[in-house]
């Protein structure tokens, strides 16, 4: 008997006319994470996919672990693909579900005929299947209101399929397709978050990382890069920009004021981004900073950075304490990898005492002894490029 | 040009190993424990490189032992040594600076009940037979001092300590970790008296991934690992044959020029230190009595790790201080007194066969470049 998933669209079913297109990127999505695992099919029909393994090696657990990491999914199942015909579904439904009836108290069967031409109806087949099972294990008792376990029989137009249990998919909207965002991913806990919550919402996500070598190491970049592949099973590939930017740190170091030395790194990064956004038709730049987390993310230290942007900055752990950013992180599997020792920016170039209010008016007089504009354009220009993606 | 200045790290491995380890992987590829003709010669080329590696130490070939590496080597003779003399007391003498395979091995076995002295060696770098004789007790069993200090080259008496050592209580279990010091001085396991010593393979040119451990004859420690009774039931587990092969040939390679390099060694390491001489941001450890191919550097005030890979963009390879210590503060610059901005800013230079005199003077200019254009506090 052929095992199949059947996942169910989370919040585009309420997309009107836009529903296919939705659809469509979310199949896309499905398909480039599936590929490595062999041969599928997938269709669609009622608001359902059907994924459908067609090579005999496909590993449907690690399918399983795929799909529960793709956005637009609500939920979906490991479902059994019977021939339409009574008898065989009964006996499959008793074979198939052997573990998980033994070990419940109650249940109770559901039927969706999509195909009318089954000479039975819904309620028969309830009623069928619902005595054989309760035949075959006498503990059970039935309760149609809150059932331990709901066996559901869909009869459709090719076959008919079983499930008993569904999975949660991880909700929010297919990747792709509502545009992207360009994320500043330092390396620490935050960034990779926020990265996950714009995808979660839809954007496409790029990642951009300021080396300073030799402050930095290329261990360190690793890392950075170690983080957009495992981001990258939820976020889909990630255009991965990473900025020499040692020669700014250091004109930070010989021109302006110590206790500025953060703000004004902040404002170049963001001056870079910008442009690589721009460039590149990115629609915002995306960071991880929490209000008053540390000395760049007070309130002021954040106006001072956005003056220099003209995009839209989203923060989506903006208003997050740690531990909620920590138990984010774990969940996607990034936390282990963000806490590994490597330097980001290093710190012989944090300031013993920062400016925790800065003012703008003193930030950009702290940047205007001396001319940043000629390392920033070579920065953009000497930045490298490429793609991550988790195998 | 690559320079690679971190040999005590490891080293590249040499034609010799390569060869005999290619060998034992695609012709007498047998496991030694068969009976037939393939197995046979797989343990002719364990026995060989069991004689070659035996003669190097100043052993005979059944005294020595071979292991996954200097690791597990010095955790067997520690936890082992430990182990089989518990009926004789409990209390365990290590030096302050020996590799973490040591010290940490002692905090397990101090958790597990057994005591341990920790000697500090004074400013000069010394451990004093003196000194160990004052530590031990009427329940000592068991001493472990290492022949060169991995970080900072420093050479202890080995032979005047096991001597010493003897006198107060004969049946005392005396090990010695001799990573840094095998293959490039002279080592003498029998005749310094020593019931367990230790070596590695890639120190040597040789492939990672096997050491042995040299065990006195009538001397017991328990084994750690059971299962097929390989090495005479002391480590079991199949022969890492290709690795064994390897060490043995680079370690016949190096017993023809030791002397030889040695004294390239010190012709290398007073080059250093004139390329170095004269720059008041440099200081290069001098300690009475140390070996000339591990050079321990400081730069106060900067970080050594930046420095590090700054010389890396000029592809120069080094350490900051062990390369074990994966960025941990150096419990050994700690031990022998150097200040905090010290510590931070030490490096360590170790040569190897390959070195040549121009690799350090283009280092040394490389690191006063350095130290012109990275950033410090």
């Amino acid at each position: 008997m052929k095992q199949i998933l059947l996942i169910k669209n989370g919040e585009i079913a309420l997309k009107g006319l836009n529903r296919t297109t939705f659809e469509s990127i979310l199949i896309k999505n499905i398909r480039r994470r599936l590929k490595p695992l062999g041969d599928f099919k997938i269709e669609r029909a009622q608001s359902t996919i059907y994924v459908e393994p067609l090579s005999d090696g496909f590993d449907m657990e690690e399918a399983v672990n795929r799909i529960k990491k793709i956005f637009g999914i609500a939920a979906f199942h490991r479902a059994w693909a019977v021939e339409k015909d009574y008898a065989a579904i009964e006996a499959a439904a008793q074979e198939c579900f052997s573990d998980i009836l033994e070990d419940a108290s109650s249940f109770k069967v559901e039927a969706k005929r999509a195909d009318k031409r089954f000479p039975m109806d819904s309620p028969a087949i309830c009623r069928e299947l619902g005595g054989a099972l309760l035949a075959r294990y006498p503990h059970l008792r039935v309760d149609v209101h809150q059932p331990e376990v709901t066996v559901t029989v869909e009869v459709r137009e090719r076959a008919a399929y079983l499930h008993a249990g569904s999975i949660t998919g991880a909700g929010g909207m297919p990747v792709g397709g509502s545009g992207k965002v360009l994320l500043l991913l330092s390396g620490g806990i935050d960034s990779p978050v926020a990265g996950y919550m714009m995808a979660k919402r839809g954007l496409e996500v790029g990642g951009i990382h300021f080396a300073a070598p030799p402050y930095t190491s290329d261990r360190a970049l690793q890392k950075v890069e170690t983080l957009g592949e495992k981001m990258s099973e939820y976020c889909g590939r990630i255009p991965f920009f990473c900025v020499p930017f040692t020669k700014l740190q250091e004109a930070i170091r010989d021109h302006c004021p110590e206790e500025y030395f953060t703000i004004i790194m902040r404002r170049m990064m963001m001056r870079i981004a910008s442009q690589i956004a721009a460039r590149d038709r990115f629609g915002a730049l995306v960071t991880g900073e929490s209000v008053g987390q540390v000395a760049s993310q007070t309130l002021q230290a954040l106006c001072c950075t956005d003056a220099v942007c003209d995009l839209p900055v989203f923060r989506p752990v903006i208003g997050m304490d740690k531990s909620e950013i920590v138990s984010i992180a774990r969940r996607i599997d990034t936390y282990e990898t963000s806490i590994l020792p490597y330097e980001d920016c290093c710190t012989v170039f944090t300031p013993r005492h920062p400016k925790t209010r800065p003012q703008l008016a003193a930030v950009e007089a702290a940047e205007a002894a001396f001319d940043f504009a000629p390392l920033i354009q070579r920065a953009v220009e000497d930045t490298a490029w490429k793609l991550l993606v988790s195998e | 040009m690559e320079i690679y200045l971190d040999n005590s790290a490891t080293t590249r491995v040499c034609a010799q190993a390569v060869d005999a380890a290619v060998r034992t992987m695609t012709e007498c590829y047998g496991n030694p424990s068969s009976l037939h003709r393939k197995g046979l010669q797989a343990e002719q080329a364990v026995r060989q490189a069991r004689r070659q590696i035996a003669k190097a130490m100043g052993a005979a070939p059944e005294q020595v032992y071979f292991t996954s590496g200097a690791t597990e080597a010095n955790n067997l003779a520690l936890i082992g040594g430990a182990e089989a003399m518990r009926r004789r007391g409990d209390h365990i003498i290590v030096s302050a600076v020996e590799h973490p395979s040591v010290l940490e091995t002692a905090n397990r076995l101090e958790q597990n009940g057994f005591a341990v002295t920790r000697l500090i060696p004074d400013q000069n770098g010394r451990i004093t037979p003196q000194q160990l004789t004052e530590a031990m007790r009427e329940d000592t069993i068991l001493i472990s001092v290492m022949l060169i200090n991995n970080e900072v080259g420093l050479r202890f008496p080995i032979d005047r300590l096991v001597k010493a050592a003897r006198r107060v209580r004969p049946e005392v279990l005396f090990h010695c970790d001799a990573v840094q010091g095998f293959c490039r001085i002279p080592v003498f396991a029998e005749r310094w008296d020593l019931d367990l010593l230790t070596v590695s393979g890639h120190k040597v040119y040789a492939p990672k991934g096997v050491g042995a451990l040299y065990l006195k004859k009538g001397r017991r420690v328990l084994p750690q690992l059971t299962g097929g009774g390989q090495e005479k039931g002391l480590r079991s587990g199949t022969e890492n044959v290709p690795a064994i092969a390897g060490f043995g040939a680079a370690v016949e390679m190096l017993c023809g020029c030791q002397a030889e390099l040695y004294r390239h060694y010190e012709s290398l390491k007073s080059v250093l230190e004139q390329a170095l001489e004269g720059d008041p941001r440099i200081v290069l450890h001098r300690y009475l009595d140390a070996i000339p191919y591990i050079c321990s550097i400081s730069a106060a005030g900067y970080r050594s790790e930046i420095l590090l890979h700054a010389l890396e963009q000029q592809n120069i390879y080094l350490s900051s201080g062990s390369a074990c210590a994966g960025g941990k503060p150096s419990h050994v610059l700690k031990a022998l007194g150097l200040s905090p901005a010290d510590r931070d800013g030490t490096l360590r230079v170790s040569f190897g066969k390959d070195t040549t005199e121009s690799d350090l003077n283009t280092f040394a200019a490389a690191l006063k470049n350095a130290l012109d254009t990275v950033a410090h506090s």
